[in-house]
């Protein structure tokens, strides 16, 4: 850090101060996280219901032949750990920018029924067609982008609201789960529990034919996410602000809303609708990172790092193994508490 | 944003305006007593047709045998089944309008609903609870944990939302109340899971039906529903006070948080015996009331009975429709009611001048 300026310094000087601050805690902190989620990563890979020393875990990702850590290391816990991963990192990342650029920290696109066409689109493929696979990614993709072009369009009445838009997304989404909920009753008992498997969203049985079109979407998406967060930040300070420092305010909307939905559609494609990790993570970044510029990389480490978390939490901390999605959905009752606490600090939930 | 297109402000309190949606209408006793003999003789044929039509075909002697009480054929025994389905449906439909007709008023919020608000969630998950934690099997314990359950939830969801600058508007008692659904309904899953051995009639319960209606059933939930109704009817002049803000309703000597405590009791009462007994459903509390306001206006004094009514004929229409869609098995009349009620919701959502964020 750089010495205080003196007490004659303009008021400029006490602003670049406090930006210079700002952006060393941002960084620390974003290598923190990055931190982080490595160790979790390593560790995951060795702990479990036995223990695999690091020698071999190393050893194995070398693609050596090592006997017994090769399959629970390279069959079972790399998958499943590279796929939370990329699925945190897409829902954190995806959740972030529809909170910066709905202003709004519970307009995550898994409330606001973004995401649920992928769901609705992914049950309706495995139990009336008997979609498997690839072919289930690909409809449940498709459908996703649909539904959020379909609200969106909805939304657009004369210059698209960001209320409009969470309201209009509230009413599809019940609609889809109604739609979920009648192919659940109508599925036979196979189709069901993969039905169910796939809606609780799970990162168990985890194949790289999975995480691969994940991990190139969240590359692809993100990157082009990324370019925006400039825009999107400047979206905080409300439509019309923002149109008059230069921004294309419904074209920045409409890229971030393809990218963000795209990347969360692609992830849930691959590991179900993980509950709850897009709309917590960026609020817990925020709060980690403190004000500051975009939230969207410190999200995106967080949502992977509470995705890792809760997958290992619901396989071995629990008295019986649950699927991640209810872990991370079951942390969004104290998140709520929370946000009543802290009522009178103001300014919160608006 | 969103004040693309401003609205000529409705006479009276703006207030009122930006509450109800539609500018206040003055009507005549005689339209309005037209409205209810329509509406009357409407939900007459409903129930009409409710008992008559189903997934097996009945003649016409069937069907007068059956409802004198005989069983001694196929159709007879449907048609005898159909009779408590009916009144099941009928008394759902009107609980769940009129608490939502209530709800709006005491929350003056256009898009409250006991769906919306997760209130059907929350009495789902106090079921739940009491069934695989205490072992809960008697039906009247259902009933109270439902209501226990909704209550709870809702002082919880108007919590968050009142949260930060604004208070409660629609859009955050909205997404506060998915935001606690979601919550809820993972908590639902996590106790469901490991326990095969309720997840079956959990299951079924969660989605909203009225297939399984039994006249104890109903004489059980009854009271609850009595009460609840009473509640509510008596709250109407209370929230045409309510309707024009607190402080004017404060200067007419309404004691306002009283008021609210009251209506808001019988809004749970009615909408936690409901999912109690038939499982959540959905959008019948949201659609309703918008629907008798285009027909009797804003007093609450006849919009609340209107919504009952409304309310009542439009499950029993959905039940119906649900036996005849998916022949020759029945949709379940939650699914039915959702699909009916988001093109509302979003309509509604549409043309409301919705606050900014």
């Amino acid at each position: 850090m750089t010495a205080a300026p003196s007490l004659t310094g303009t008021t400029a000087d006490w602003v670049a101060l406090g930006r210079r601050r700002r952006d060393g805690r941002r960084r620390t902190v974003a290598w923190g996280l990055g931190a982080l989620l490595l160790g979790l990563f390593a560790l995951t890979l060795m702990l479990g219901q036995s223990f695999i020393p690091p020698g071999d875990v190393l050893r194995v990702m070398l693609g050596q032949d090592v006997p017994v850590a090769s399959f629970t290391v390279g069959t079972l816990r790399l998958p499943r750990a590279t796929l939370s991963v990329v699925a945190g990192l897409s829902f954190g990342m995806g959740g972030a920018a529809f909170q910066t650029m709905l202003r709004n920290p519970l307009a995550s696109p898994d409330i606001i029924g973004i995401s649920f066409g992928a769901s609705a689109a992914a049950v309706i493929g495995i139990v009336f067609f008997g979609l498997s696979g690839g072919a289930v990614s690909t409809f449940a993709i498709a459908a996703g982008l649909g539904v959020a072009l379909l609200i969106y369009g909805l939304s657009f009445k004369g210059g698209g609201a960001g209320a409009r838009l969470i309201l209009i997304g509230i009413g599809m989404a019940s609609m889809l789960e109604s739609v979920i909920a009648y192919a659940l009753q109508k599925a036979s008992s196979w189709s069901h529990a993969e039905a169910m498997r796939w809606l609780a969203g799970s990162v168990n049985g985890a194949t790289w034919g999975e995480i691969l079109p994940a991990a190139l979407a969240l590359v692809l998406f993100g990157g082009v996410l990324l370019t925006r967060a400039r825009d999107l930040e400047t979206l905080r300070l409300g439509d019309d602000a923002a149109a008059a420092l230069g921004v294309r305010v419904a074209w920045t909307r409409i890229t971030v809303l393809v990218t963000a939905v795209g990347m969360i559609a692609f992830a849930t494609a691959a590991a179900g609708p993980i509950a709850f990790v897009a709309f917590l993570s960026g609020p817990i970044a925020a709060r980690i990172t403190g004000p500051g510029r975009s939230l969207l990389i410190p999200a995106a480490l967080t949502g992977a790092v509470l995705v890792l978390l809760a997958d290992y939490v619901g396989q071995f901390a629990l008295p019986s193994r649950y699927p991640v999605g209810v872990v991370t959905g079951a942390l969004g009752a104290p998140y709520l508490v929370w946000l009543i606490a802290r009522s009178n600090s103001g300014g919160g939930a608006s | 944003m969103s004040h693309s297109s401003p609205r000529r402000p409705a006479r009276g309190s703006s207030l009122r305006s930006a509450t109800i949606g539609a500018p206040p209408r003055r009507r005549s006793l005689e339209a309005r007593g037209l409205w209810l003999i329509a509406v009357l003789a409407g939900l007459a044929v409903l129930c009409a047709l409710s008992v008559s039509i189903g997934t097996r075909a009945v003649g016409w002697q069937e069907i007068w045998a059956g409802l004198g009480g005989a069983t001694d054929t196929i159709g007879e025994a449907a048609v005898a089944k159909r009779v408590p389905r009916t009144l099941l449906a009928a008394l759902a439909g009107a609980a769940l309008g009129l608490s939502g007709a209530v709800m709006q008023g005491v929350t003056r919020n256009p898009l409250a609903d006991p769906g919306i608000l997760g209130v059907n969630m929350g009495a789902a998950l106090a079921v739940v609870l009491g069934i695989a934690w205490f072992g809960m099997v008697s039906f009247t314990a259902y009933i109270w944990v439902a209501v226990a359950g909704a209550a709870l939830t809702v002082a919880f969801v108007y919590a968050i939302a009142s949260v930060g600058p604004g208070g409660a508007t629609p859009l955050k008692l909205a997404l506060s109340g998915v935001a606690t659904s979601v919550a809820f309904s993972s908590f639902i899953t996590g106790v469901v899971l490991p326990r095969n051995d309720i997840a079956g009639g959990v299951r079924s319960w969660q989605i909203g039906g009225v297939g399984g209606a039994s006249f104890a059933g109903i004489t059980e939930v009854l009271p609850v529903l009595f009460a609840g109704f009473v509640l509510s009817l008596l709250s109407a002049k209370r929230l045409n006070s309510l309707a024009l803000g607190d402080e004017l309703a404060a200067g007419l000597g309404e004691r306002v948080a009283l008021a609210r405590a009251t209506s808001a009791a019988g809004a749970v009462l009615l909408c936690g015996a409901t999912t109690a007994i038939c499982g959540p459903i959905g959008f019948v509390g949201l659609a309703v009331p918008h629907l008798c306001r285009l027909l009797v206006g804003i007093d609450h004094r006849w919009l609340l009975p209107f919504s009952a009514l409304v309310g009542a004929g439009l499950l029993i229409a959905a039940d119906v429709l649900g036996r005849v869609v998916a022949r020759p098995s029945e949709m379940d009349v939650g699914i039915i009611t959702a699909f009916l009620g988001a093109p509302i919701f979003i309509w509604i959502v549409r043309r409301q001048r919705i606050r900014a964020l």
